[in-house]
Order: structure tokens, then C-alpha cells, then sequence
């Protein structure tokens, strides 16, 4: 669905996109994380057909971007919630989604129809004629977000999604976005929120100007962390240790009275450290796998890309 | 381009005009003072002047009359400003660009959005001019002095002219002022060559016949030409995003 190669952009000298190449598939919500002045924005406006490329390619639902014509096209299949919501603040809520449904070609009785939906939906339809401008942030920006599905777009484009939103107003949010994926629609989200990014990104693209990894966010943990089995012991003796030792990992570090062991296979291998261990006449109290999260992951990459 | 997106963006400005009360009230008091006010001061010169009145009329009536020129320069700032500044300020512009609409629809609509109300406003001033005009200088003139050529010229050709560069002006500076009210300052500057037209005329080293009245809106097309083409490199959206301040 979106096709991205070599994508590059540079205002005068300064780069703030190098060399970008990703894929993301039909159905699929993919993340973008990285830190403030990553090229993320810069990428999102891109794709849009927002700012001109400056080399490089990416189709978006097969037009390449960087013509006028196709650009029009990309427009209708994309829908767009940028990192500010820019609604116009004089106009109601309804007056608001009207204005985008008609130059989304939506007919009156599917922007009536739609409206009235995503509006109900998020719990805004008796506000509906209400000045926006009296709005909460949260507010504003779920509005926003039913201003870029009013048209069912193909692909949904999301800045900085649920920065705005209250816990119960990103719940909404999400399930939202989620009940859209369902839909067979494509969604790439730009986030600095990695528990969200976890908990709906089917794949994770971390970038720093350049892209620098690229994954579903087990396979990232995995490709930074490795396997790693934390056995909890209620004492470490020399014998427990020459046993672990015996087996020859590839790594193990002790810390108070944990084991923590890399292994290729946990499924294989941690019964054989398991039963070297009682054979030394070791006590465990519970084994488990070191599973960091995305953000100490995240945290990992880009100190060392420092 | 297509008409349906730019009457879209049009109307959408038009709603939120609505809410702009500083926007009725420079058209309202301009054209107040313009129309009404004018024709008051004729009819206290008509009062004072005696016998000489009937010779001081008609270059007073002349010369008041291309207030409506000033007009179509100050109404369009204020509205333009509102239409395109407001969108810098309400960080509008990326959503909208990120709908299926062009470059030149966008600034069509916004553009219609500044003229249609100003020049509206200026042609029903127009008239409660001239018909106040006539009411007060019938006696004096013992005839009808408008409808004529020159009021014509200045409603018909010279203000739409003055109205569309007044736009176009005021595009070109929204690319790098972030608030309304710099946005007015700055854009009611264009009013300058104007104003001394009107000195010109008053100290009557020039007059504002019928010839120089078209003299004038020929320039003032050229002028409009080039800021027509200006206006089109302002208001491209890479350079919206990027560039404008």
C-alpha cells in the first residue's frame, strides 16, 4: 500500500530525511518512532503529497507521488490527522466535518450519514453545533480524527495520534483505529508514545533522519535483547554457578540472586539449566524470560546510534 | 480548476466571517461614512458655498467619489487577512492542502471569499451614494449628476481592478505575517498610491476624468498581472508548509 524507496528530503544544506526505504502492506498499521526532529513529520508530508520530494520514490496505493496529477489522486485515498488539527475554530463541530466531506466529494447524504456516525461514536453528536473553538484539546482532536475517516479513506495518516486524549478518550481513540485496520485499511502512525505503538503497531520503524530499524516490536526486542532467561534462585552458590558455567552459554550475568542466561532456544534450554542447577543442589524460586519493553528498547537503539 | 471546490472553500470562509464582527464592522463604518457620510458633507458645503456651490460641486462630487477606489483597497485587506492569516492561525492550511483540492482552487476560493463581500458592499455603497448625491445637489445642479461615466469607471472597472490587487497584495504578505492584525497594517499600506491620487486630484494638478480614470485602471491591470503571477510562486504548498513563517 505505501512503497517507500530511497526517499530522500533536504531544506538547503540540512537533511531531514536520508535514504528512506520501507513497505507497508494492505491492512496493516505501521509506526514511526523516533525522536523530535527525526524527519517523521517531514516523512508524513511527504507521502501526502503535502512537500515535494527532494529524490528518491514511494507509491501510495500504486501513484507515485511527486506529480500533480497523481497527487490528486493519492489526496482522495488518504486521510490525514496532522500533529496540530487545524479545525476551524469559528465553525461548529458539524460545519467543520461538512467542509471536509464536500471537498472529499461525499455525497449529502453520506456526510450526513458519516457525520452523524463518527461523531456519536466519539461521544461528541449532541456538541455537534457547538463552536469548535470551545472545544477541549481532546475534543479537537478526536474531531480531527473523524475529519480524516469521514471520506473512508484507504490509507489513514496519524501525527502524534492520542497526544491530546485522556486515558478513556485514547481507548476510544484506539479502538477506533483498530475496528478501521479490520476494515482492511492501512495505518501509518507517527508516535512518541511507545506503549501505544506496542499495543497496535503491527510493525515498527524507528528513524533518526535515517531509518535505522525496522520490525514488528518482538523481533525488535528480540534483535537488541536476544533470548534471555531469568532464574530467580534463593541463593547463588560456586556449585549453581559451575553448573550454568557447565552448560556453556552464550552469555549469562548474575544480579543479587538472578541468573539471567542468553539461549537460542528458551523452549530447549531452560530445562537443561533448570536441572543442572537442582543437581547442584540449587534452590529456584521461579523462572521467567527478560522481557523488556519497547521503550527500553527503544531507549537501547538510539543510544547506540549515539 | 473546479468550480464545486471553490465555491466549497468560498462558502466555508463566508461561515466564517459570520462570526467576525470586526470584519462587519470596518465594511459597515467604511461604507457608513463613505456613502452617507459623503453626501452630508455635500450637502453642507451646498448649504454654506451660497451661489458658488454650483460650480464647487461637481469637482467635490468627482473627487469624493474615488473614496470608493481607497474602498476597494481597505475592505479586501481586512476580509483577506482574516481569510488567509486566520488559516496560518488556526493551523488549518495542512489539513487543507491534504484534501483533494489544487493550489489554485485553494486561492480561488479564498480569494472569492475577499472579493465577493467587498465588492458587493462597494456597489451598494455605490449606489446609496449616488442617490443621496443627487438628492442633495438636485437643487443646486438643477440636474441629476449620477449615474455617469466617471462613477462608472470607478465601480465598474477601477474598483474590481484595486479589489483584486488589493487580494493578491494581501496573499503575498500572509506569506510571512503570523497574526491578523500585522496582516491588516501591513496590508492596508497598498492604499498609499491611492491616497495620493486622491491629493492629486484635490490640489488638482491632476483630474479624474473618464481618460485618466481607465489610464488609471490599465495600470493598475498590469500591476495586477504581475502580482497575479507572484501570488501563484506565494501560495504553492511545498512553500506553504516550509517557507511561509
Amino acid at each position: 500500500m505505501i512503497d517507500v524507496k530511497n526517499l530522500t528530503k533536504s531544506f538547503g544544506n540540512f537533511p531531514a530525511v536520508e535514504n528512506l526505504s520501507f513497505h507497508v502492506n494492505k491492512g496493516e498499521i505501521f509506526g514511526f518512532l523516533g525522536p523530535n526532529g527525526a524527519g517523521k513529520t517531514t516523512t508524513i508530508r511527504m507521502l501526502c503529497c503535502l512537500i515535494s520530494k527532494s529524490s528518491g520514490e514511494a507509491k501510495i496505493a500504486g501513484y507515485e507521488i511527486g506529480n500533480n496529477a497523481n497527487s490528486l489522486e493519492i489526496r482522495k485515498k488518504i486521510g490525514l490527522v496532522p500533529d496540530n488539527v487545524g479545525l476551524y475554530s469559528g465553525l461548529s463541530a458539524y460545519e467543520n466535518l461538512d467542509f471536509y466531506g464536500r471537498l472529499y466529494d461525499c455525497s449529502e447524504k453520506r456526510r450526513k450519514e458519516n457525520i452523524e456516525y463518527y461523531l456519536r461514536m466519539m461521544g461528541l453528536w449532541d456538541k455537534r453545533n457547538q463552536s469548535v473553538g470551545n472545544f477541549s484539546k481532546g475534543m479537537k482532536q478526536k474531531i480531527a480524527i473523524a475529519r480524516a475517516m469521514l471520506h473512508d479513506p484507504e490509507i489513514l495518516f496519524l501525527d502524534e495520534l492520542t497526544s491530546n486524549l485522556d486515558p478513556e478518550s485514547s481507548k476510544v481513540v484506539i479502538d477506533l483505529i483498530l475496528k478501521f485496520k479490520t476494515g482492511g485499511k492501512t495505518i501509518f502512525l507517527n508516535t512518541h508514545n511507545l506503549d501505544e505503538a506496542e499495543k497496535i503497531c503491527d510493525r515498527i520503524g524507528i528513524l533518526k533522519t535515517r531509518l535505522i530499524a525496522i520490525n514488528t516490536p518482538e523481533q525488535l526486542r528480540k534483535s537488541i535483547w536476544g533470548n534471555k532467561t531469568v532464574i530467580q534462585m534463593k541463593k547463588i552458590t560456586d556449585s549453581v554457578l559451575e553448573a550454568v558455567k557447565g552448560l556453556t552459554p552464550k552469555g549469562f550475568a548474575v544480579e543479587q540472586n538472578k541468573i539471567i542466561i542468553e539461549v537460542t532456544d528458551p523452549l530447549i534450554e531452560n530445562s537443561l539449566y533448570i536441572k543442572a542447577i537442582t543437581s547442584a543442589g540449587g534452590s529456584i524460586q521461579f523462572v521467567t524470560t527478560l522481557n523488556p519493553d519497547l521503550e527500553e528498547t527503544y531507549l537501547k537503539i538510539m543510544e547506540e546510534t549515539k | 480548476m473546479r468550480l464545486t471546490k471553490i465555491w466549497t472553500i468560498t462558502s466555508k470562509d463566508f461561515l466564517i466571517f459570520r462570526t467576525k464582527r470586526s470584519i462587519l464592522f470596518s465594511m459597515v463604518g467604511l461604507l457608513i461614512f463613505i456613502s452617507i457620510g459623503l453626501p452630508v458633507i455635500i450637502e453642507y458645503v451646498v448649504r454654506k458655498a451660497g451661489d458658488s456651490a454650483s460650480t464647487l460641486l461637481p469637482t467635490l462630487i468627482d473627487a469624493f467619489s474615488f473614496w470608493f477606489v481607497n474602498l476597494a483597497v481597505i475592505i479586501p485587506t481586512s476580509i483577506a487577512s482574516y481569510s488567509i492569516v486566520g488559516e496560518k492561525v488556526e493551523k488549518s492550511l495542512e489539513p487543507l492542502l491534504a484534501a483533494p483540492v489544487t493550489d489554485e482552487e485553494i486561492l480561488m476560493g479564498k480569494s472569492l471569499a475577499a472579493f465577493i463581500p467587498s465588492i458587493i458592499s462597494i456597489w451598494a455603497g455605490g449606489i446609496i451614494y449616488m442617490i443621496l448625491i443627487n438628492m442633495f445637489s438636485y437643487k443646486t445642479l438643477t440636474y441629476l449628476y449620477y449615474p455617469n461615466w466617471n462613477i462608472a469607471a470607478i465601480l465598474l472597472i477601477l474598483g474590481p481592478l484595486v479589489c483584486i490587487l488589493s487580494i493578491g497584495y494581501n496573499v503575498i504578505i500572509s506569506s510571512r505575517i503570523n497574526d491578523i492584525r500585522s496582516a491588516q497594517q501591513l496590508g492596508i499600506l497598498i492604499v498609499l498610491p491611492f491616497g495620493l491620487i486622491y491629493v492629486l486630484k484635490e490640489l488638482s494638478i491632476i483630474s479624474l476624468s473618464v481618460n485618466n480614470l481607465m489610464i488609471i485602471s490599465a495600470i493598475v491591470l498590469i500591476v495586477d498581472i504581475f502580482v497575479f503571477y507572484l501570488v501563484l510562486n506565494t501560495f504553492r504548498r511545498d512553500e506553504i508548509l516550509t517557507k511561509w513563517q
